[in-house]
């Protein structure tokens, strides 16, 4: 029976998922939230039952006289009771902080600097030989069962770093470095959202994460260290020199070309991702040339402006960015 | 009354007006000094965890220069004296005594609130340099209000007391009364003192 | 100091005058000039309550617009019901308007009116003070409300984290506007508090020791310790931003040695007690009604008392469990952990008693008892999530998203807004002398009850499912689009309710049953004169031998005081011995000029420095004027504060 009943949570738990859901588990602070939820949902659950038995007898039941004694003694109880369930829940909750700072501590760490704006996320994976590193924007992929280690900057204001199926949460202040340990257990695809409200556009700064088996992340970065392809065709070398010659090269770069601005996100390989705008529309043709002819009317406020040009510009520049795989 | 009352007392012969903790507006003074006393301590507070946050303190320049704010500290430290003289004079309900006090002390004040501003002089950082120079204007600046506002209330009080009003009992608990809040202000200032003048040079 | 010489030459209260004589004469005295003149001069504690409690109501009723208007926004994914600028200065107006301008100022109002009858006396302490503090209250929530209506209001939400606040983020005036705020009703509450401080421990009845105190007085002095010992921390903080932000400080600028942490310890060091002194009142209001609808005193009145003190201390070491995800060292972080998590156990404790004093007894189940119970079943799930998010592993998951608002809700409308309801059907006949509907209140009661839980439980699981909070829109696809829905329809049937018990209280006040003294049998105080109270609150001074004096035998009256000027008696701090005559305050122009004058200088002040010494000036003139005495005639033998 009291299985069962412990079953309860966890299935309302389990119904909760979603590539945002904290119940995902997918990574292991996931994970451990997931379980230590469901010792404070029975520890909790049981209090509140007790509650609302002892009021729905009090305002309908019986009564006898004179149990003033006995209500001291329940009283008593109830203190020792509330005492024992907060240390209970306090201890436990401490376990699990530990456990988690203590996982993954046997297996060398990705490193991974995370620089927010408002309203997106620079991206760099560091790696000990300076010319390997990799720089990218608004997505992150993970290895399964490695742990990750992202060092997290502010530029700006102060923004939150978060993948609910993956782990908690860490700020990003100015002024200050903050680490998170993330370890991803589940291979599969996440959203990831910034969590302290930074301005006008803080409801559209989310990012993709992606967690693959080791094979696929190394084949992915290796992919991501190439410079971007030359310009095949005359419609898309249109687009190229559209960009090179335009407001566009300098904030954004393009490994291997001449656009080096990073004010904006990387756009070496930006056609290889799921989502444009930090999350806020899908990485199609018809989002990008809406995205790129009219910033404003997507994300009112963002720091991109609108650069003018004629139709068929809008098309060579899409095109071209569409080659950036 | 809807219950049955029945006269078990009379007030009448109570005084109309009592010194200390039996004073009302004894009350509100202490529950004034909890409330800026408390804004101190938080400012204070903020000092010392802008002062965490640097290697060098003051990060660019000199600490204020030692001699207003050692004159200024010896000179309400002196004022005590006739702070303590008034106290007792209008507990005893002396007013001769009161008026030649209370205008000795308002004198005091003046001359303080002259040394402030060459303790602003001296300070040797603007309050837009940097955090140091921020909080230590803001510590400053607290305090200032603090003796320029009792300041000017007891001037007030001062006129008060020489006219006609200044007969009643009731005026000698409000100089009482304005002695202790002044006991309050060189005894706040004397940890923003040290915060201000000797940290930078200890710490 | 010794006692005055002849009693007998100015008229008293005794035996010989009485009944309506007494009343005739007690009334000049202590009644106001009639029409706006009198309006505007009144220092009568009853009339200022009542208007603070009327005008707190109103930023209830506009925060309220405001949380259905971001509700229909959010009813749909990516809808463009409203801009994003918009929804940003919707969301802190929200935020700043329930927790400035409506929580803390109608608990106080309840204190200010309540508190003085409870114990016994004929005024508030301090009762200009009490006049200005409320001018003031409305003067800046005028200033915040036309600047939303101007679209210049603030959009940095109610906490205002720096640097977004900062002048670098922030241009423009709005995040000053919201700062200013803060400075004017931190000092209206301050002196608020300060005169519930100086009234319960100095004016309260003969005989009233510390164990006699009723449960919701006790409740309002240690919520008043609590704003004393809270509002500078955000007074600092506020000053600090505007500082920095008109005169180029470097307060929270890290390029600079500032920081942006040194807000967020300030600014919780006081929100974190923000919460609790809006609380706590509400536990009072429980107390009140449980003891009389149970007719008996709450079970364990001494673990009542420690609970609400306990409550009070421990509130102000928990602040830093808003900050566990800014990268504090995770030792420190278990400090907190324990510390919060150890304020549900006086929580938990009152809980109890309330249940188990109607255990002991059989409660009536009037109106403001279901009041009690939905504050119950309601407020215990936001003390339980609170243990959870305590957890700085739950935390570090939860916090920031819609768990978070889900339990903010459930503890401050099931903690604090359930007992209001019901303390204002509890206390509206005392206040206007007739009673509510009944059958309205109960329907008016289930309204709100189930557009409560239908609009916040969900929340629960939209946070869970990953939606964070302050968001203007959210992307289709994520789970949380019909829990949103759901959210949004229950505001509505909340709102329903809301309106339908606005439209009982505005009915009963015409139309509603006369109530008389006592209608609900009551044991304290305020229940032993007129309802509404006569302008002097009672003809002859209470005395009191018990906890509950109106379920005793008779209740004894002190003689003596005089009636053709202002005059009430203060009693020593523990015992409540009768001890000195004071005079009270007579009505007066000087606070509401001083209050304009102070309103002045405060926005003023937020376009230049320079107003903090111009705008001084006026403000010290009001203030000598406000305290001078008038001339007074030489026939008086004692004093009077003209």
């Amino acid at each position: 029976m009291r299985r069962l009943l412990a079953l309860v949570p966890l299935a309302l738990l389990a119904g909760c998922s979603g590539m945002q859901s904290m119940s995902e588990g997918a990574g292991f602070g996931s994970h451990l939230f997931n379980q230590l939820m469901l010792l404070f949902l029975v520890v909790t659950g049981i209090s509140y039952a007790a509650v609302l038995l002892f009021l729905t007898m009090a305002v309908v039941g019986r009564r006898n006289e004179g149990g003033e004694p006995r209500l001291q003694a329940l009283l008593i109880a109830w203190t020792g009771f509330i005492l024992i369930g907060l240390i209970l829940l306090t201890g436990a909750s401490f376990l699990s902080d530990r456990r988690e700072a203590r996982e993954g501590s046997d297996r060398t760490p990705l490193k991974v600097t995370v620089n927010a704006n408002q309203w997106w996320w620079g991206i760099e994976y560091q790696n000990d030989d300076p010319s390997q590193s990799l720089r990218t924007a608004n997505e992150l992929h993970l290895p399964v069962g490695r742990p990750v280690e992202l060092k997290l900057n502010a530029g700006d204001v102060i923004h939150s770093l978060w993948i609910p199926a993956l782990a908690g949460k860490q700020d990003l202040i100015p002024g200050r470095e903050n680490d998170l340990r993330v370890v991803p257990t589940r291979i599969g695809h996440y959203r990831g959202q910034c969590a302290e409200y930074c301005g006008l556009q803080h409801a559209h700064m989310a990012f993709d994460v992606t967690v693959e088996s080791p094979q696929a992340f190394a084949a992915w970065y290796k992919a991501q260290s190439q410079p971007a392809p030359e310009p095949a065709d005359p419609g898309i070398k249109a687009g190229h020199d559209f960009f090179m010659s335009h407001a566009c090269a300098m904030c954004h770069a393009i490994g291997g070309t001449p656009a080096n601005g990073t004010t904006g996100p990387d756009l070496t390989h930006v056609a290889s991702r799921k989502t444009i705008a930090a999350g806020t529309l899908p990485m199609t043709r018809g989002a990008l040339m809406g995205w790129i002819a009219n910033p404003q009317g997507v994300k009112p406020g963002a720091r991109m402006p609108a650069v003018g040009m004629t139709p068929d510009e809008l098309h060579a520049v899409a095109s071209y960015l569409e080659t950036l795989k | 009354m809807s219950m049955r009352q029945t006269f078990a007392g009379d007030l009448a012969v109570l005084p109309t007006h009592a010194f200390g903790t039996r004073s009302l507006t004894w009350w509100g003074v202490i529950a004034y000094m909890l409330i800026e006393g408390g804004g101190f301590a938080l400012a204070a507070g903020a000092y010392f965890f802008l002062m965490s946050q640097e290697t060098v303190w003051p990060p660019s320049s000199h600490p204020p220069d030692l001699l207003p704010g050692v004159l200024f500290t010896l000179i309400i430290l002196l004022s005590e004296i006739p702070n303590t003289l008034l106290k007792k004079a209008a507990e005893s309900e002396q007013r001769r005594r009161v008026l030649l006090l209370i205008v000795l002390l308002d004198l005091f004040g003046l001359a303080l609130l002259v040394i402030r501003g060459f303790e602003f002089a001296h300070i040797n950082v603007r309050w837009s340099d940097n955090a140091y120079g921020s909080i230590v204007w803001a510590l400053l600046l607290l305090h200032t209000i603090h003796i320029l506002t009792d300041w000017a209330e007891s001037v007030v009080l001062t006129a008060l007391m020489f006219t006609r009003h200044g007969t009643e009992p009731r005026r000698f608990v409000d100089v009482s009364e304005d002695a202790l809040y002044w006991r309050f202000v060189w005894i706040t200032w004397l940890p923003i003192f040290a915060l201000l003048y000797l940290a930078p040079r200890f710490v | 100091m010794t006692a005055t010489e002849h009693p007998a030459d100015v008229p008293r209260d005794g035996p010989e005058l009485d009944g309506p004589e007494l009343d005739r004469i007690l009334s000049e005295t202590w009644g106001d000039k009639p029409g706006l003149i009198g309006w505007l001069t009144t220092v009568d504690h009853k009339r200022v309550g009542k208007r603070y409690i009327f005008t707190a109501i109103g930023f209830l009723l506009l925060g309220g617009i405001l949380a259905l208007i971001m509700r229909l926004q959010l009813a749909r994914p990516d809808s463009g019901l409203i801009t994003a600028d918009r929804y940003n200065q919707i969301f802190t107006m929200h935020g700043s308007t329930m927790m400035f301008l409506f929580a803390v100022p109608v608990m106080e109002a309840f204190g200010v009116y309540l508190v003085p009858l409870m114990v016994g006396t004929r005024a508030i302490s301090f009762p200009r003070l009490n006049a200005f503090s409320y001018w003031l209250y409305l003067c800046g929530g005028i200033m915040l409300w036309v600047a939303f209506l101007r679209d210049v209001g603030p959009d940095i939400g109610w906490f205002a984290y720096t640097p977004l606040s900062g002048p670098e983020f922030s241009p423009g005036k709005r995040a000053d506007f919201w700062a200013q705020l803060i400075t004017f009703t931190e000092v209206a509450a301050l002196a608020v508090a300060v005169e519930i401080v100086a009234t319960i421990l100095k004016q309260r009845a003969p005989g009233m020791r510390l164990d006699r105190i009723p449960l919701f007085v006790w409740g309002m002095l240690v919520t008043a310790f609590m704003v004393i010992f809270s509002m500078p921390a955000v007074t600092l903080a506020s000053s600090f931003l505007l500082s920095d932000r008109l005169v180029g400080t470097q307060f929270y600028n890290a390029t600079e040695g500032g920081s942006a942490l040194l807000w967020q310890h300030l600014f919780w060091f006081f929100g974190h007690p923000e919460v609790y002194i809006i609380f706590l009142p509400g536990l009072g209001f429980v107390s009140a009604i449980v003891e009389t609808f149970c007719k008996r005193p709450v079970f364990a009145y001494p673990i009542m008392v420690a609970a609400l003190v306990t409550t009070g201390l421990l509130a102000f070491g928990l602040w830093v469990h808003h900050m566990f995800a800014t990268g504090l060292p995770r030792l420190g972080y278990a400090f907190y952990t324990a510390a919060s998590m150890s304020i549900a156990l006086p929580s938990g404790v009152q809980i109890f008693c309330w249940i188990a004093t109607m255990w002991d007894s059989r409660p009536r189940m009037e109106v403001p008892m279901w009041w009690v119970v939905g504050f119950i079943i309601t407020f215990v799930i936001g003390g339980l999530t609170g243990v959870m998010v305590a957890s700085v592993p739950l935390d570090l998951e939860l916090h920031d998203t819609y768990f978070i608002v889900a339990h903010f809700h459930y503890t401050l409308i099931g903690g604090a807004v359930f007992p209001l309801l019901g303390a204002i059907t509890y206390w509206f006949p005392k206040i206007t002398g007739r009673m509510m509907g009944d059958r309205l209140g109960k329907v008016a009661f289930g309204f709100v009850f189930a557009g409560f839980h239908l609009t916040f439980m969900p929340m629960h699981f939209t946070g869970l499912l990953g939606m964070p909070r302050r968001v203007y829109t959210y992307p289709a696809g994520m789970g949380w689009s019909a829990l949103n829905l759901t959210s949004t329809i229950g505001a509505f049937v909340m709102a329903l309710g809301v309106v339908l018990f606005l439209a009982n209280l505005v009915r009963s006040l015409g139309n509603g049953a006369i109530a008389g003294d006592n209608p609900w049998g009551a044991a304290s105080l305020e229940w032993a004169t007129t309802s509404p109270p006569r302008p002097y609150n009672f003809a002859h001074i209470p005395a009191v031998t018990s906890h509950t004096p109106l379920w005793e035998e008779s209740l004894p009256v002190f003689s003596g005081l005089r009636v053709e000027h202002r005059e009430l008696v203060l009693t020593t701090v523990v015992e409540a011995l009768p001890d000195v005559r004071d005079p009270s305050p007579t009505p007066s122009i000087w606070p509401l000029l001083a209050a304009l004058a102070t309103t002045g200088l405060f926005i003023w002040s937020i376009f230049s420095p320079w107003a903090l010494v111009w705008g001084a000036i006026p403000v010290g003139i009001a203030l000598t004027l406000w305290f001078w005495p008038k001339s007074s005639p030489d026939t008086h033998q004692e004093p009077v504060i003209e």
